[in-house]
C-alpha cells in the first residue's frame, strides 16, 4: 500500500508539474503551427506570472489577476509579432529579446512596486485559485484503489489545471475542425497558398500569436497564483524551453503535446521524489540525470534517431511576397 | 464575336527599373481558349498576376464582363469569377484535397459544412468535367498532374468563370498534358473562358482559339489561331532583333575536351530534367545550347560542374571521368581545368556582400598564389584583382568596393575575369549576358571568342537565341531535357525557334 | 534571408544605425525608469559616473567587459558562418569543468603562468566539444542548431550541478563549489595599469584574462578577414549556394565554425573563476553567454565593435550596481531590460529605421542611395 500511495503521490505531482508545461506547449503550438518560431515562450510566461500575481494582490481578485496575466502576455506576443511579422525581423532574435525584457522588467517592477526583493506579496486566499474538491471526494477517499485515484488525482486541483487539460481537445478541435485552424495550419506550411486564397498572412499570424499570448498568460498565472502563492523572480526557470522541447517531441500535435508534457512532468516529479533514494536494479540515479532527460530526449529526437520531427515548413521564415 | 470576358486597357507595371508590362491592351472573348505566348521574361506572368490581384498595375484599366473592375487582392478577382492555376502550385502539401479546396472559401467558421459541401461539389465537378481525384488524398502523395487538377478544382469551387493557367504543362508528362487539354476543352464547352500562358507553340496550335504574343513587356500581336502558323508565331515571339554579330574566323576544332555520355539528372522533386544527353565538346570550338528556360539546361550545367548529382551517365574531362555521385568537388574540377560561369551570379557566382577582390578569388581561394600559409595574401589578391579590373575594364575600378554596388554587366565581368584568367582548358558559361548592358555584351562575346581562338573548349548555355547564333560554332537545341537537334550557326531563327518550341521536324535539315 | 542592399556610407551603416538603435533602446528603458518613479536623466548620470567616475569603477567595468568580449566573439564567429549559436551559456558553463579540474590538479605544483595556458586549452576544448555535437547534428542530420544549443545549455547545467555536488567539491564541504584555488591558479590583477593613470583602486577583480580577451578579439579579426578559413566561413554565411559552387564543404565549415565559437565561449569562464572568485561555483556564468548575443549584434559582428559593445555592457553592469545603490527603486535587473531592448532594436528590428535613414541621405545627396535601393525591390 505504501508503494501505491507513493505512486499516487508521484502521479499527482506529475499533473501539477506538467500543467504549466502543457499550457506553454499548446501556446507554442499555435504560433509555430502558424509559422512563427517561438523561443519567447519563457518570457511571455514570466510576464504573465508577474502580472497575474501583482494584479491579484493589488485588486484582491484572482480573476482580475488572471485577466491581467493574459493581457500582458498577449502584449508581449504582439511585440514579437511586430518585430517578426510586420518588420520581418529574425523570429529567434526577437524571441530572445522578449525573454530578456521579461526577465529584467518583472524583477525591476516587482522590486519598485512591492519592495520584497522582486517578489510580489504573498497572495491571500481569495486572491489565488483554490483547489476544487469534487463531490464525494472525501467520502470516497477510503475506497481502495479507486478512492485515492478519484480524490487525489482527479479531484483537488485548481480550475486552471482543468482548463489546461481541456485545452488539449479544444486546441485539437480548433486546429482541425474550424476555419481558423485550417488557415492557421496552412499559413505555417505554405503562406503563399494562403495569400493567393485572398487571406491576409500577417493578420492570421497575429491572431495565432494572440492565442499564444492567452495561453502563456494562463500558464504564468498558474505558476504564480496556483503552484506558488505569489511571484518569485525567474520563477519560470526554463519551463518555456522545456515546453518548446515538448512541442518538438510532440511533433506539433496537441494530443501528443499532452503526453510529452506529462512525460516531462513525470520525470520532474520522479527526480524530486527520488532525491537520494536508490532504485532497485539501477541503483542510485543522479537527480541531474533525470532533470536533463527531457533535453537529451529532445536532442535525440531532433537528430532523427527516434522518428523524425518535421516542423511546419514555413516556420522561421518571414513571409515575403515572391515575384 | 462573343462579348469580351476580360478587357485590359493600357496596363503598365514596373519593378524598380524593370518595365515588366508596357501599355498592354488585350481583349479576351467569353467562352474561348485564349493563348498568351512569349519568351521567359516577356511579362506574361506579371500581366496575369495583375489580373488576379496579386500585383497592382501602375496604370491602366481592367474590365470584366464589360464593367470596369478594381482588382486589389486575389479576393476581388475571385469575387469577379477569376481563378488562377499558378505555375508553382499554391497548395498546402500536407493537407488533403478537400482541405486545400476549401481553404479561403469556407462557408462558415466550422469546417464540417464546408467539407460536406466541397465533397458533393467535387463529385459534381468530377461528373461534369471528368476531373477525377480522391478528395481525401494528401497532396504530397499525389502525382504532379493530379496536384494540378486540384488547383483547377480549387478555382472551379470558387465559381471561376475565367480560368488562367500559367505554364500548366511545364511539369507534366506529354500524356498528362493531353489529359489536361481535354479537360480545358470540356470547360470551354461549358462556357468557361480560359487563358493559357505558355511558351510552347505546339500547345497553342493544339487547343487555343486566339493567341496573343508578348515580347519584352509589350503585346506585339493577337491572331486567330487557325489563321496563323507556328512559323509566324515563332518569329513574333523572338522578334527581329538587331543582331550583334561578332567578327570571328572559322573554328579549328581539335581533340575532345569534354565528353558527355547518356547523362540523366533529376531535380529535388525527382522529376527528370536532363534525359539521356550525349555530346562532345572539342578544343577550339564554342558549342551553344539553345532552348527555352527550364528545359534542363541549368541542371546540365550544374551536373557537369560538380554542383548537382547525376542519376546516370558519364562525363569525361580531358579523358578522365568526373565523379557524378555527388562526391565530386567543384574545387577539384577547377584544379583539373574546368571553369564555370554560373547562370545565377547573384547567389552562386558571387557573394554580393563581399568586396570585389574577395569575389575575384571565389573558388580559387585555396590556390597558393593567394595564400601565405593559412592566411590570405591580401596584397597578392588585391593586385590580382586590380589587374583583372584593368584587363576586363571593370567599372568602377575599385577592388575594395562591395560587389553589390557594381552594375549587372560589371558583376558579370568580375565572374568572367575570375574564371577566364585561370586559363582553363574547358569553360562552361550559363547565360553569359543575362541582365548585362549592350556595351558589355559585345565585350563578353569577344572574350569568349578569344578563348576559343586560344584553343579552349567553350560551352555556352543561353536562352537568347541571338547570342547562341552569333557565338556558336555548333548549336544544340534542348527541349524537355533532351537534345532535339544539332545545327550549324547558319541555321535560321525560325528553324531553331521551332526546335526550341518542341515542334517535330521532319524536313531535310539532316 | 535576403536583406536589401542599401548603399549607405560605411560610417552610417556601422556607426549611425547602431547608435540610433541603441538610443531607442535607452529611450524605452528611460520610460521604464519613469514607470518606477525615478528620473531617467539622473539615472543615466549615476550610471555613467558609477562606471567611469572612479578608478575602481573603470576596473569593474573592464572586468565585466572581459567576459562579454569572449561571449560576443563567440556569437560573432558563428554568425559569420550563418549560424546562430545560442549555446554560449552552456559552452562557457561546461568549460568551468575543465578549468576546475586543471586548477585543482596544478594549483599547488605549478605557477599561475603555467596553469593559465593549460586552463585556457582545457576551457577552449570543453567549450568546443560542447558545440561540436549540435554542430554535427546540424551538418549531418539537419537538426536546428538553435534548438539543440538551447538543449545543451540545460544539459550543461545538469552536468555541472552533478560535478559540483559530486567530485569537484571537497568532501567535507556542503557548498556546491570547488575549494578556493591556491596561488598557482589565481590570475594576476591588472589594476596597476589603471593606477598608472593616477586613479586609485580599492579592490577590483580586473585581471590578465582581459588581455587574453583583447588578443582573442585580434585573432578573431585575423581569422575572419585574413585567413582562408575565415573566407570560407563568410562565403558560407552569406550564401550556402556560392559556397557549394566554390567547393567548400558544408559539413566541415559548420563544424569548424561552431567549434571555434564554442572554444571562445569556453574561454569566457576563465575570467570569473580563475580571475575573480578563485573557485568554480554553481551558476558562475550567470547569463554572460546570452549577453554575448546583444554584444555581437550591437558590435555588428566586428571585433572592434564587439570590444566597444562589451565595454558598454560592462559599464551597464558596473554602473547598474551603483544605480541600484543610489536609487533603491531600480535594481540591477535594469541592465537585463536594456540588454533585451538592444537585442530587439539592434537585432530583430535592425531594419526598422534604415529606410528613414536612407530617405534622409537620399534627400541630402541622391547619389549615395537611390539606385540600389530600388533594385533590391525588383529582380
Amino acid at each position: 500500500m505504501d508503494l501505491f500511495n507513493a505512486i499516487i503521490q508521484i502521479l499527482d505531482s506529475t499533473i501539477r508539474l506538467s500543467v504549466p508545461l502543457l499550457l506553454a506547449c499548446l501556446a507554442g503550438l499555435y504560433s509555430e503551427r502558424a509559422g512563427v518560431f517561438d523561443i519567447g515562450l519563457e518570457g511571455k510566461m514570466l510576464v504573465g506570472a508577474f502580472a497575474g500575481a501583482a494584479a491579484a494582490s493589488v485588486f484582491h481578485s484572482a480573476l482580475i489577476g488572471l485577466g491581467m496575466a493574459i493581457l500582458i502576455s498577449v502584449a508581449f506576443a504582439m511585440i514579437h509579432g511586430f518585430a517578426s511579422i510586420t518588420h520581418r525581423g529574425n523570429q529567434i532574435v526577437s524571441g530572445v529579446a522578449i525573454n530578456f525584457i521579461a526577465a529584467g522588467s518583472t524583477i525591476m517592477l516587482g522590486q519598485a512596486w512591492f519592495q520584497q526583493g522582486g517578489r510580489t506579496p504573498a497572495l491571500a486566499p481569495g486572491e489565488r485559485f483554490e483547489a476544487i474538491t469534487w463531490p464525494g471526494a472525501d467520502a470516497l477517499r477510503e475506497v481502495p484503489i479507486l478512492g485515492p485515484i478519484y480524490a487525489e488525482l482527479i479531484s483537488g486541483h485548481s480550475i486552471l489545471v482543468y482548463i489546461a487539460f481541456l485545452m488539449v481537445p479544444f486546441t485539437w478541435w480548433v486546429l482541425f475542425r474550424t476555419r481558423f485552424g485550417l488557415r492557421l495550419r496552412a499559413v505555417g506550411e505554405n503562406p503563399a497558398a494562403v495569400d493567393t486564397a485572398g487571406i491576409s498572412v500577417a493578420w492570421l499570424r497575429y491572431r495565432a500569436l494572440i492565442c499564444t499570448g492567452v495561453l502563456t498568460g494562463i500558464a504564468g498565472a498558474y505558476l504564480s497564483m496556483v503552484q506558488n502563492g505569489g511571484f518569485v523572480k525567474d520563477m519560470t526557470a526554463g519551463k518555456g524551453y522545456i515546453a518548446l522541447a515538448a512541442l518538438i517531441f510532440a511533433k506539433w500535435k496537441p494530443v501528443n503535446a499532452m503526453f510529452a508534457c506529462l512525460l516531462f512532468g513525470f520525470l520532474d516529479a520522479l527526480s524530486i521524489r527520488l532525491q537520494g533514494t536508490p532504485l532497485p536494479v539501477i541503483g542510485k540515479v543522479p537527480v541531474q540525470f533525470m532533470q536533463a532527460l527531457p533535453y537529451v530526449l529532445t536532442v535525440i529526437l531532433l537528430a532523427g534517431f527516434i522518428g523524425k520531427a518535421i516542423p511546419p515548413r514555413a516556420g522561421g521564415v518571414p513571409y515575403v511576397k515572391e515575384r | 464575336m462573343a462579348q469580351a470576358a476580360i478587357e485590359l486597357i493600357g496596363i503598365n507595371k514596373s519593378f524598380g527599373a524593370v518595365r515588366a508590362n508596357r501599355d498592354i491592351n488585350l481583349e479576351i472573348a467569353r467562352g474561348t481558349i485564349h493563348g498568351i505566348v512569349g519568351e521567359n521574361g516577356a511579362g506574361k506572368s506579371t500581366l496575369m498576376s495583375i489580373l488576379y490581384g496579386f500585383y497592382q498595375a501602375d496604370s491602366g484599366e481592367i474590365r470584366v464582363g464589360g464593367k470596369p473592375a478594381s482588382i486589389k487582392t486575389p479576393n476581388d478577382a475571385i469575387a469577379l469569377g477569376i481563378g488562377m492555376v499558378h505555375q508553382h502550385f499554391m497548395l498546402v502539401d500536407n493537407f488533403s484535397v478537400l482541405e486545400n479546396v476549401i481553404l479561403g472559401a469556407e462557408s462558415d467558421a466550422l469546417l464540417k459544412k464546408s467539407i460536406a459541401k466541397a465533397r458533393s461539389e467535387l463529385e459534381r465537378l468530377e461528373r461534369e468535367y471528368g476531373l477525377e481525384v480522391d478528395p481525401d488524398a494528401i497532396i504530397e502523395e499525389l502525382p504532379v498532374g493530379l496536384q494540378q487538377r486540384v488547383e483547377i478544382l480549387k478555382a472551379l469551387y470558387r465559381g471561376a468563370e475565367i480560368l488562367i493557367l500559367d505554364e500548366p504543362t511545364g511539369v507534366l508528362t506529354p500524356a498528362e498534358a493531353d489529359h489536361l487539354f481535354r479537360i480545358l476543352k470540356q470547360l470551354k464547352e461549358q462556357g468557361k473562358t480560359i487563358v493559357l500562358i505558355t511558351h510552347k507553340l505546339r500547345e497553342i496550335m493544339a487547343i487555343t482559339d486566339t493567341v496573343s504574343v508578348m515580347r519584352q513587356g509589350t503585346m506585339v500581336a493577337t491572331r486567330e489561331t487557325r489563321k496563323t502558323t507556328v512559323e509566324e508565331l515563332a518569329e513574333l515571339m523572338v522578334g527581329r532583333r538587331v543582331l550583334l554579330r561578332v567578327e570571328k574566323g572559322e573554328a579549328e576544332a581539335g581533340g575532345v575536351k569534354l565528353a558527355v555520355k547518356n547523362l540523366t539528372v533529376k531535380d529535388q522533386r525527382g522529376v527528370t530534367m536532363v534525359d539521356d544527353i550525349s555530346f562532345d565538346l572539342r578544343a577550339g570550338e564554342i558549342v551553344g545550347i539553345a532552348g527555352v528556360a527550364g528545359n534542363g539546361q541549368s541542371e546540365l550545367l550544374e551536373a557537369i560542374s560538380g554542383i548537382r548529382h547525376a542519376v546516370s551517365g558519364s562525363v569525361m574531362l580531358e579523358g578522365k571521368p568526373i565523379d557524378l555521385t555527388g562526391a565530386a568537388d567543384p574545387g577539384e574540377l577547377r584544379d583539373r581545368g574546368l571553369a564555370h560561369v554560373p547562370e545565377d551570379r547573384h547567389h552562386v557566382g558571387l557573394v554580393l556582400a563581399f568586396e570585389e577582390n574577395e569575389n575575384s578569388i571565389l573558388g580559387y581561394h585555396d590556390d597558393e598564389r593567394y595564400l601565405k600559409g593559412p592566411f590570405l595574401d591580401i596584397d597578392a589578391i588585391r593586385n590580382d584583382a586590380r589587374d583583372k579590373i584593368t584587363k576586363y575594364d571593370i567599372r568602377p575600378a575599385d577592388c575594395r568596393l562591395k560587389t553589390a554596388n557594381f552594375s549587372g554587366g560589371n558583376q558579370q565581368k568580375i565572374v568572367l575575369a575570375r574564371e577566364m584568367e585561370q586559363h582553363p582548358g574547358v569553360l562552361i558559361v550559363g547565360q553569359p549576358t543575362r541582365g548585362v548592358d549592350v556595351g558589355a555584351i559585345e565585350f563578353i562575346h569577344k572574350r569568349l571568342i578569344a578563348m576559343r581562338d586560344q584553343g579552349k573548349a567553350v560551352l555556352v548555355v543561353s536562352v537568347e537565341l541571338d547570342e547562341i547564333r552569333s557565338l556558336s560554332d555548333r548549336i544544340l537545341v534542348m527541349f524537355a531535357g533532351r537534345i532535339v537537334g544539332e545545327r550549324g550557326p547558319e541555321a535560321s531563327e525560325g528553324e531553331l525557334g521551332l526546335l526550341m518550341a518542341g515542334v517535330e521536324q521532319r524536313e531535310a535539315a539532316e | 534571408m535576403s536583406t536589401p542592399y542599401a548603399k549607405l556610407p560605411a560610417w552610417a551603416d556601422y556607426g549611425l544605425i547602431p547608435l540610433i538603435n541603441l538610443a531607442v533602446a535607452f529611450i524605452v528603458a528611460g520610460f521604464v525608469v519613469m514607470l518606477v518613479g525615478e528620473n531617467p536623466f539622473r539615472a543615466a548620470v549615476i550610471l555613467v559616473e558609477g562606471a567611469f567616475g572612479k578608478g575602481t569603477g573603470i576596473a569593474f567595468t573592464l572586468f565585466y567587459a572581459t567576459t562579454f568580449i569572449f561571449s560576443g566573439l563567440s556569437v560573432a564567429v558563428a554568425a559569420h558562418c550563418g549560424l546562430f549559436n545560442i549555446g554560449g551559456e552552456g559552452q562557457g558553463y561546461i568549460a568551468g569543468l575543465g578549468i576546475g579540474i586543471v586548477s585543482l590538479a596544478f594549483d599547488s605544483v605549478l605557477p599561475w603562468w603555467l596553469t593559465f595556458p593549460i586552463a585556457i586549452i582545457a576551457a577552449a576544448a570543453m567549450g568546443a566539444l560542447w558545440a561540436l555535437i549540435p554542430a554535427y547534428l546540424q551538418a549531418k542530420r539537419g537538426s536546428h542548431i538553435v534548438i539543440t544549443t538551447i538543449m545543451f545549455n540545460f544539459i550543461a547545467a545538469s552536468v555541472m550541478v552533478y560535478a559540483l555536488v559530486g567530485f569537484l567539491k571537497p568532501p567535507s564541504s556542503m557548498a556546491p563549489q570547488t575549494r578556493t584555488f591556491l596561488d598557482g591558479a589565481q590570475l594576476p590583477k591588472l589594476n596597476w595599469v589603471i593606477e598608472l593613470f593616477g586613479a586609485k583602486i580599492r579592490s577590483a577583480p580586473l585581471n590578465i584574462s582581459f588581455l587574453l580577451a583583447l588578443v582573442m578579439a585580434f585573432l578573431v579579426w585575423l581569422l575572419i578577414w585574413r585567413t582562408r578559413l575565415g573566407y570560407e566561413m563568410r562565403t558560407y554565411g552569406h550564401s550556402p549556394k556560392a559556397a557549394r559552387y566554390a567547393g567548400i564543404s558544408e559539413t566541415r565549415i559548420i563544424i569548424i565554425a561552431m567549434m571555434i565559437s564554442g572554444a571562445l565561449a569556453g574561454m569566457m569562464a576563465l575570467n570569473p573563476t580563475m580571475g575573480d572568485q578563485h573557485n568554480v561555483a554553481l551558476d558562475f556564468v550567470s547569463g554572460a553567454g546570452f549577453v554575448g548575443i546583444a554584444v555581437a549584434l550591437m558590435g555588428r559582428l566586428h571585433p572592434v565593435g564587439i570590444v566597444l559593445a562589451a565595454i558598454l555592457f560592462g559599464m551597464l553592469y558596473q554602473g547598474g550596481a551603483e544605480l541600484a545603490f543610489e536609487m533603491p527603486a531600480i535594481s540591477r535587473d535594469m541592465i537585463v531590460i536594456i540588454q533585451g531592448l538592444v537585442i530587439l532594436f539592434a537585432g530583430a528590428l535592425e531594419h526598422m529605421f534604415r529606410p528613414y535613414v536612407q530617405a534622409l541621405f537620399a534627400s541630402i545627396s541622391p547619389r549615395t542611395v537611390g539606385m540600389e535601393a530600388a533594385k533590391g525591390k525588383g529582380a
